[in-house]
């Protein structure tokens, strides 16, 4: 059953099911908040920070987000919908197009799956989209551990009790 | 002379690669707070495991790191006094095109698997493997061959703290083969 820290609810296993949606996250990317994301992922190359060079070297329509920001927004989607008790352990992704200042991005998310591992570790496997205007621009999987209930912590695991 | 053979070109050393450790790299600064504040502002994530002492006392044992931050901390400094080449991430990656003489490659998928949390004072090391090389293939960019690179990452106590697993495309465009 979800509880409370402070202000930030937690979900738990049970309330969770197949087919679950996660909550949409959608967000106005400007050029501050690609260099922003890149240099806090210490990517100092230009294609992330200098117009001219992303168009003519890259054929980019701007300048675009890299791939450690594009990780770290998914990482807050999910979190964003379990809560800070939910342990991120593996995600993949594939990049088809790129994020540029003016997009409007939208994330969306299903649970695809759910499984209880060996230790006792109880697991989600999501199905993540992020499209621009319609259109796909990344398509991600991502397992994350999840409570039990309260008092049930994933980032206490580890070793032969954290498999991911 | 054949494209099959043309692709043959540092086959063979590549594929001695395999398996094998190469470009050790250890992050030239201790994990902090600043960066990781800085990459949660980039994409507003308010976690308060991230914000607030108490919080992360409460579940992760202390501050941490997110998770996805991991490639961060071993990225070189744009700039070093007396430094006259900048390492460059995913050396394997870079290798093999010029050994393969394949003048393009890109990275078509990333799969990322965390260990240990990463935290505050760490000093996370990696070392790249090259873990699959696959035979010529021809896609819509080009013809070439895909590979896979693990960059496996631990920390100062030999903690595994994650893999980032690269699978990438090395390729001659189909216009240059005369092909297209």
């Amino acid at each position: 059953m979800t509880f409370k820290i402070k202000n930030s609810t937690c979900l738990t296993i049970d309330e969770i099911n197949v087919g679950d949606q996660l909550p949409e996250l959608t967000h106005d990317v400007t050029a501050t908040s690609i260099i922003l994301g890149a240099l806090a992922s210490r990517d100092w190359r230009p294609m992330h920070h200098d117009r001219d060079f992303a168009q003519q070297r890259n054929g980019a329509r701007d300048i675009f987000m890299n791939t450690p920001n594009q990780a770290a927004w998914l990482q807050r989607f999910i979190e964003d919908w379990a809560g800070p008790t939910c342990r991120l352990a593996r995600y993949k992704f594939r990049m088809g197009d790129s994020i540029c200042p003016g997009d409007k991005m939208v994330f969306k998310g299903e649970v695809e799956s759910k499984e209880t591992d060996d230790t006792g570790c109880n697991w989600v496997n999501l199905k993540l989209a992020l499209t621009v205007g319609g259109q796909p621009k990344t398509s991600f999987t991502a397992r994350v551990a999840i409570p039990a209930k309260q008092g049930d912590n994933p980032w206490d695991r580890k070793d032969n009790n954290w498999k991911p | 002379m054949s494209d099959v053979k043309d692709f043959n070109i540092g086959y063979d050393e590549a594929m001695s690669w395999i398996d094998k450790k190469r470009f050790e790299v250890t992050g030239e600064f201790d994990v902090e707070r600043g960066y990781i504040w800085t990459s949660c502002a980039s994409v507003q994530n308010g976690n308060p495991i991230y914000w607030d002492d108490e919080v992360a006392q409460q579940i992760t044992r202390g501050p941490i790191a997110p998770p996805t931050m991991m490639s961060a901390w071993f990225r070189p400094h744009y700039w070093v006094p007396n430094r006259t080449e900048i390492p460059l991430p995913w050396s394997t990656h870079f290798a093999l095109k010029s050994t393969l003489a394949v003048p393009e490659a890109i990275a078509t998928d990333s799969e990322v698997v965390f260990g240990a949390p990463i935290r505050p004072g760490d000093r996370i090391s990696t070392y790249e493997v090259l873990r699959s090389l696959g035979d010529v293939k021809t896609t819509k960019l080009g013809k070439g061959r895909f590979w896979k690179i693990d960059a496996v990452c631990s920390n100062q106590k030999g903690e595994w703290v994650g893999t980032e697993t690269m699978t990438g495309f090395g390729y001659r465009n189909l216009k240059t083969l005369g092909e297209k």
